[in-house]
This record gives C-alpha cells, structure tokens and sequence, in this order.
C-alpha cells in the first residue's frame, strides 16, 4: 500500500449543480503538489471534500489517505488520521484563545486517559511561532477573532505545525498576503517540508511558488486535472495562461 | 435506591442518586394553617415567626400566579401535592462523623467534606428541610464571626436575626416570596463583626433528596461595617418524575464598607422548579456582588437584586444560565439605586441549547433627584440550535440629567461553517460546541474564583455532551 492521499474519479456536487467532474490525483508522503486554476474551477470545493465538509454530495469516485476511505469518516476523524486543512477563511472561534484551542485539538489525539503535559505544549507552541515571526501575546488572543488577513494565514500555518499531520491541504494560503507576509508563511511550509508529509497547495497565483517550489505541478480546469508537470508547468502557464491549458488537454474538456 | 455502579452514576450526572430516608417529622402534602403550625411547633418557632408564617400564607393564598408577565409553566405546579417540610428531628452536627450514614454518604459522592477540608473556611449541608452539618474553622469562629442554619441563628442569635429578618424581602413582595415565608426551613445564617474581612469562602450545599418535596431554604447574611465575605452556594436533587420545588428566600446586608459577594453554582435536574427572590441592601460605600450561575431545572425565575441605599454603593451582578432542551431559564437581574454617586453592573450571558429558552429580565431605577449615578447593562446570548430560543425585557429607568447608563445586548449563534473549522482540527462535534460555549462564557468566568470556574466549565462540558449527538 503506497502512502498518498489518492482521489480517484471525484465527482462533487453542491445542489444539482456539478463542480468537480472526475478529478484524479495522488500525493505521496514526502512530496508538495500544487494545483493551479482560474477561479471557478472547483479548487476550494476539492479541498473542503477532503476535508469532510457536510455542504457536498460526492456523487462518484473514491479519496483514500494511506489507502483507507476517508469518505466514510466523519471530518473530525479524519483530522485525527493525520488529514489538515488550512481554510482559505478560516472561522473565528470568539472567546477561545489559540492556546486553549490547540491544546484542545491536540488532546483529543490523546488515548483516553492521557493528558497533555504542559510545559512541553508551550515549549512547542512558542518555538513555531517563532518559527513564523509571531509574537507570544498571540496565544491569548481568541482564534481568528479580529485577525488581520495575514495573521489568519499565519495562524492556519501554526496550526499545522503544532498538529503535525500526514498530509495537508492549504487552500489559497497565499491570498491576500502582502510580500512580507507571503515571505513569512512560505518560510514557514518550507520547514515543515520533510518525508512525514505530503502537501497538497492550492493557489490562483504562480507566486507563491517562487517561494515554495512543489514537485509536481497540476493544472485544474472546470473541475478536472487537464495538465500535470514538474515545478515548471508553474511559469509555462503563467507566460500563456488558462486558454493554452484549456487547449492542450489530453481529453476534451466540459465547457458549460 | 439507586445502583451503587460509581463509574456511571458518578461521571455522567453528578447529582442523580438518592437514597431512603426515614424522616421523623413529615408536615405531610398539601398546605393549609395546620401545616404551618405543624413546622411551628417541630421548629419550637418563637411566636412572632409563627405570627410571620401566617401572614405569609395569607399572602400566598391571595397573590395570583404571575403568569400574566412570566411562564404558563407555573400552573404545572401542583401546591396540593408538594411535602412542604421533612427533616430528622436532630441538630444539625459539628463533624461529619456525626452525621448519620446514608446522609453522608450523600455528601461525600458530592465531594463536599473533601472540598471543606481544601479551601473553604465553613461548611454548612442542607438535607431536604434542615441543616445536617454545620462547621466553620475555629480561628474564623474567634473573629466573632457566625455561620449556621438558620434555625440555629433565630434560636441562638435572636437579637441580630430578628432586628434584619424579612427587612431587605418583605413577605408580599412576590407569590413565592410569601410561600417562603410560610413554610421556610434551612439556610444560612451568617454575621461577620465590625472590620473582619473572612478570607477563605463560606461555603452552604443544599441537597433534595426526597420525591414530591419542596425546599424552602431563607438565607440572611449581614456584614457588619469594614467586614468582607464570600459565600457559595451548591444545589444538587436527584431526577424524578414527579415536580420538585425549591423557592428561596436570601437577603444580604451590606453595612457602611462592608462587601458581600455571593456566589450559586446550581445545577439542578430537569424536574425542579425553581423559583427564587435574592436580594441585598448595600449601606454607604458598600459592595453587594452576585455570582450567578444557573445549569438545569425545568424553570428558573430568579432575579438577583441591590437596592443601593447608601451614598457610593455599588452593586454587581454577572450571571451566566444554561437552558437545555425542555427547559426554560428565565433570570436577569435589578438595581434600585436609591443615593448619589451609586453605581452598578450587570453582565449577562445565557446559552439556548435544543428547544431550549433562555429569558433576560433586567431592572434598572434610578429616580430624578440623584446624581452621578451610573449603570451598565450587557447581556449576550448564543443560541446552539435552529430551535433554541432567547428574549431580553430590558427596563430602563433613569430619570435626571446627572446620570449615566449604559446598555449592550446581542444575540450570537454558533455557526455551522465554525464547528467544521473545529472539527476539522481533530475536535468532536460535542467539544467544539463545548469549547464555543466555554469560550462564550469566558471573559466573565475568569472573574470567578479559581475553584468555581473550574467546576462550572466541568458542569458546562457535562451539559454539551449529553445534548450533542
């Protein structure tokens, strides 16, 4: 059993409307995949599938994380499997501080019985805020609440380094963030980057991947993969646009 | 009685066990003159009590309902069927070796000697009608300072009882305020001398035990001038079928710079009505501050209040009520302010859950010929489901120009975009809500002693699992 988070023939639909349309791709673990698209490909519906969101229907197709159905698991399940998402808008929780959330979230990956110790949490939690140029104060602060758009990114960020998963999914994590910001959070991902993980990043824009540079490159167009290539597929699109890939698909691709 | 299995009993419903009792002195159902006199003559009452009894019932008989501004729910009340007075004929005891066994085997599943023996600087325990246990440490007893039940206080302490017994909540204040005065039983009785500040909490557990019952406790606490205390209150009943009443009286008084600070961490099951009038008279410079935290009953009507009598007194009330499927928590608070310069507070937080109802009721005075007056009223309130339910009468009144009032309310839900976000961090459904909630609460509990705001986040999370999923 190869260890990859592998969506075979999605079909997704919110209501009778179709969004993805027989999406196939596999992350192994170790590896960063970007999927690049126009807005409206269906990009952020294939994120939030993954991750369990109760809004879609999948109508066919299959998502296995180290070959096991993830669509039979409910979204906090698959979480504790080892499956991060960092949400595009993430949701503010008013009242509870990032510290008590992740302590939270990471307790409930614990046996029952077990208990998180302490000092060794905030030990933790202080060295990957370091790591992504946030200041202590920010663990009192209620998640998300107030956030500017780059501290949200941030915070989805440090998020996944305290969590540790097997494979995450950041959902436009480059949107919305100045020069400096997107420096910090790339600088971020990268160390985090390592056999243990298998990262799934989805953007509009090639720019983040001059920052974070992926092994391979997928293009999505109306709910499908129409291209896949090394890192750079990235600036071949960016120089000839969505029209070029539209066009060179290996198979005829819907057009509504 | 119930299945001696700790491991389900215990974790999942703290307060649902009950064991059999013989109680030696049973006024019986139903409520007329003779049971009056019945309570009377077990109590050894001293006339004028007798005389205050009897007023109350006239009182009682006479008022309507108040269901023209509240619940329907309270015609669901059968007066004829509720056990108005139970107890075992003894005095309440000085140690817990003492108090006879299932009683406190009672206790001891609440965790009450353990907490005594932890953090508190007395203990009184409340079995149906009467104080079983009453204790309070021996160098807060050398201060002059006095903690028993009430009908120890009236016995042994007639001077200082009777000069501010009945004078903060008159008898006809309201329907159950009179009901109370009839058949009252228990409670606390609390003075603290001139300048004695109790540094450690004065803790009262009240305890339902019995089917069919009706508690009637009647709490006076007086703090004499420059003095300071903190007194808790606990409520547990086991879940029964048939409707449990509990309807206290407590009044507080606060002397010329004295503070008072009251705190209720209830948590009732879903049988109890609970219909309660609390109230303190704050002297100049005086502090009266309510802690009030409502989990459980089938309805609440509970409107902690000070009348702000002296010049530079302040009244607080910060009240949180958890209204879980089936049930109604309709609470809020009043401040009457009757000097200059008096202030007070009054933050609110309430949580629907299910079919859930949660109702804010405030009262604010301050009359036209006072000055620098200030108010602050918040109350917020999150409502879990589709179904849940919350409304706010907020009333007003300040009259004068140098005054200054201020209001906030808002209604907020828990979204379902939110729980999936939590969700997707590894967090059951039952612990995000669970976590929303806590986080709802939050900012008010960590003005709550340490010991307090654990155990109602234990109680909320308690509350969240069983009515998730």
């Amino acid at each position: 059993m190869m260890n990859e988070l592998r969506v075979e023939n999605l079909h997704v639909a919110i209501g009778d409307q179709q969004i993805v349309r027989g999406l196939s791709l596999a992350v192994p673990r170790g590896e960063m995949h970007a999927i690049m698209g126009p807005n409206g490909s269906g990009k952020s519906t294939l994120a939030k599938v993954m991750a369990g969101h109760p809004d879609y229907q999948v109508t066919k197709g299959k998502i296995t994380m180290d070959g096991e159905d993830l669509l039979a698991l409910e979204p906090d399940d698959r979480a504790r499997k080892g499956l991060f998402l960092a949400f595009q808008y993430p949701s503010e929780v008013p009242g509870v501080t990032i510290a008590n959330f992740l302590r939270a979230a990471l307790a409930a990956r614990l046996p029952e019985g077990e208990e998180l110790e302490a000092t060794e949490y905030y030990a933790k939690l202080y060295e990957k805020m370091e790591l992504l140029g946030m200041d202590r104060a920010f663990t009192s602060r209620a998640v998300n609440e107030g956030f500017s758009g780059g501290e949200k990114k941030r915070t989805e960020i440090l998020q996944l380094a305290m969590l540790e998963p097997k494979y995450a999914v950041l959902d436009e994590t480059d949107s919305g963030l100045d020069i400096d910001a997107l420096k910090t959070v790339a600088h971020g991902v990268n160390s985090l980057r390592g056999s243990n993980i298998g990262i799934l990043l989805i953007t509009h824009y090639q720019r983040i991947l001059n920052y974070i540079v992926p092994d391979h490159v997928h293009v999505m167009v109306q709910g499908r993969i129409v291209r896949s290539g090394g890192k750079d597929l990235a600036l071949e699109l960016e120089e000839r646009g969505y029209d070029w890939a539209r066009a060179g698909a290996d198979e005829p691709v819907l057009t509504r | 009685m119930k299945t001696e299995n700790k491991a389900v009993d215990i974790n999942r419903n703290i307060g649902d066990f009950h064991y059999k009792v013989d109680y030696a002195k049973d006024a019986g159902s139903g409520l007329s003159e003779k049971t009056i006199h019945y309570i009377s003559d077990a109590k050894e009452d001293p006339d004028w009590i007798r005389e205050f009894r009897l007023r109350g019932l006239k009182t009682f008989l006479e008022k309507p309902l108040p269901t023209h501004w509240a619940s329907k729910d309270l015609e669901a009340i059968d007066f004829d069927k509720i056990r108005y007075y139970l107890a075992s004929g003894d005095a309440a005891k000085r140690t817990w070796e003492e108090v006879p066994e299932d009683i406190k085997r009672t206790f001891e599943r609440l965790g009450i000697p353990e907490q005594e023996r932890k953090f508190l600087a007395g203990v009184e325990a409340q079995f149906d009608s009467e104080a079983v246990y009453s204790n309070i440490k021996k160098a807060v007893g050398e201060q002059g300072v006095i903690f028993v039940g009430s009908t120890e206080g009236l016995k042994n302490h007639p001077d200082i009882f009777r000069k501010w017994f009945g004078k903060v909540i008159p008898i006809a204040d309201n329907k159950f305020s009179a009901l109370n005065a009839a058949v009252f039983s228990g409670g606390s009785f609390i003075y603290v001398p001139p300048g004695v500040k109790v540094k450690h909490p004065l803790q009262a557990y009240f305890r339902i035990n019995a089917e069919n019952f009706g508690q009637f406790e009647r709490t006076l606490i007086i703090a004499d001038e420059g003095s300071e205390v903190t007194y808790m209150e606990g409520c547990t009943a086991p879940k029964f079928e048939t409707t449990t009443l509990h309807s206290a009286v407590v009044e507080l008084v606060a002397l010329k710079g004295a503070k008072i600070q009251y705190i209720t961490v209830q948590n009732w099951s879903a049988n109890v009505f609970n219909l309660v009038t609390k109230r303190g008279l704050a002297h100049e410079d005086a502090e009266i501050k309510w802690i009030d935290c409502n989990i459980g009953s089938r309805l609440t009507m509970k409107y902690p209040g000070v009348v702000l009598k002296g010049r530079k007194a302040r009244g607080e009330v910060l009240s949180i009520a958890l209204a879980n499927n089936g049930q109604h928590q309709d609470t809020g608070a009043k401040m009457i302010h009757a000097a200059d310069e008096t202030t007070s507070n009054i933050i609110s937080k309430s949580i629907s859950i299910g079919t859930g109802r949660a109702t804010y009721r405030g009262l604010v005075h301050v009359p036209k010929h006072l000055k620098h007056c200030k108010n602050n009223t918040e109350c917020d309130a999150l409502l879990i489901n589709s179904t849940s339910r919350t409304d706010t009468y907020p009333a007003i009144t300040v009259r004068g120009t140098g005054n200054a009032v201020q209001h906030e309310a808002s209604v907020s839900q828990v979204s379902a975009e939110q729980i999936f976000y939590m969700q997707q961090r590894g967090l059951s459904e039952a612990q995000a809500m669970s976590l929303s909630v806590n986080g709802f609460v939050n900012d008010l509990v960590r003005q709550f002693p340490m010991e307090y705001s654990v155990e109602l986040k234990r109680l909320i999370e308690l509350e969240m699992e069983g009515s998730v999923g």
